[in-house]
């Protein structure tokens, strides 16, 4: 297993920050998806729903998972220091 | 002992002969030590270094073969619960510490992996510091070194008897910025100069940029902010950056300004990422945040604007 999925931590690292750091993920982690013609939910608090343009959606626990699996989805890498991706975000 | 109870967990690591064993009988030698389980693991059926360590022989745990990164991460799991069980049943003397001698050939990361996250091993055990010896005679010989010495909190340059003036003392502190590089021979060290885990990364310095060139485009960048990172923003640009580029990237350590009183300590070893640790102060006067990040093909500019832009993005 990737240790970045962090699925055997009892908390991401990434995760902390209450209920307004949550909303506050959310709403970044789909500026970010919107590049990639993906979109994350909120699931009850506890864990995120992703999905694509397709219809299809999977269940992420953390932030470590939401990367692999919106990779998959997406077919392809995504990667923060692409220069589209930045140049996109910075506009 | 840490405060919170747990075990501290020193991890040797370096490549074959660079003379881990030799470091780890030079701790043990010392008064300062204290008591010391040790567990020690190696390729081949001859127990070599089981036997240089017999001093402790009590203590020591013999893993039984294989490559501790890749098979045996269970069975160091299991020998650091095992380690518990004997202590309270009075099997063995109870102990303060812990050292793990890895193989030669070894990845650290899955070893730190195993001490952060098994469940058992985390709620007893905390990992204290990630020790790596380098041969001043032969230095940095195989891709593993590298990983090695990235992933190392404390650096020791041994046989510097046998190679003065080497270079590879200087070499590894521009390698990695964020360890406390020693030299070292015949094992003569004082523990707490091994064992505490150095601050925060040196200030960066002019050619700390430069990648090493005996290793390709392996070499340490130092990112300075200006700005305060706010934590959520920074926590979804690390996570997409490390499985993005995860095997590139050998390390990441600093700390980072989020807009409180004191910074947030961060320290990661490729994919495995510590929990941060929020201080209560700056270590010095410069509030400013610091990442050292060491890997391959590394671009200090390209990272410095991709995390710009995530913060933009966030307003």
């Amino acid at each position: 297993m990737c240790a970045l999925c962090g699925v055997l931590l009892e908390e991401h690292w990434a995760e902390d920050g209450g209920r307004r750091g949550r909303v506050f993920r959310v709403q970044l982690a789909n500026r970010v998806l919107g590049h990639f013609g993906l979109r994350l939910d909120d699931w009850g608090g506890r864990t995120y729903v992703l999905r694509d343009g397709k219809g299809r959606s999977v269940v992420v626990a953390n932030l470590g998972a939401l990367w692999l699996e919106a990779e998959r989805l997406a077919g392809r890498p995504l990667d923060p220091l692409d220069p589209e991706l930045v140049a996109f975000l910075a506009a | 002992m840490p405060p919170d109870g747990k075990l501290p967990v020193a991890l040797v690591t370096g490549f074959l002969g660079s003379g881990k064993t030799t470091l780890i009988g030079g701790l043990l030698a010392h008064p300062d030590m204290g008591e010391t389980a040790v567990i020690v693991n190696e390729l081949g059926e001859i127990g070599i270094d089981h036997h240089l360590l017999r001093r402790v022989d009590e203590r020591t745990v013999l893993l039984k073969s294989g490559c501790l990164c890749c098979t045996l991460r269970g069975d160091l799991a299991d020998e650091l619960r095992d380690l518990l069980g004997r202590r309270d049943r009075g099997e063995i003397p109870a102990f303060r510490r812990v050292v793990v001698e890895t193989t030669g050939l070894a990845d650290p990361a899955p070893v730190v992996y195993t001490l952060l996250a098994e469940p058992v091993v985390k709620h007893h055990y905390v990992l204290e510091s990630v020790i790596t010896t380098v041969d001043a005679q032969h230095g940095l010989v195989r891709d593993e070194s590298l990983r090695q010495v990235a992933a190392a909190d404390t650096l020791v340059v041994t046989k510097t008897d046998l190679a003065p003036g080497s270079g590879v003392t200087a070499q590894l502190a521009r390698l990695n910025p964020a360890a406390r590089v020693l030299e070292a021979s015949f094992g003569a060290v004082v523990p707490r100069d091994v064992l505490a885990p150095p601050a925060h990364p040196r200030e960066p310095s002019q050619g700390d940029d430069v990648p090493t060139h005996a290793h390709g485009d392996v070499g340490a960048v130092t990112v300075v902010l200006d700005e305060a990172v706010d934590w959520v923003v920074f926590g979804i640009w690390l996570t997409m950056l490390l499985q993005a580029r995860g095997s590139e990237i050998y390390r990441v350590k600093g700390l980072l300004d989020v807009g409180a009183g004191g910074p947030v300590l961060l320290n990661g070893v490729q994919h495995v990422v510590h929990p941060p640790v929020h201080l209560d102060a700056w270590p010095d006067d410069d509030h400013r945040s610091r990442l050292v990040f060491i890997g391959e093909g590394l671009d200090r500019e390209a990272l410095t604007r991709s995390l710009a832009a995530f913060s933009t993005a966030a307003r």
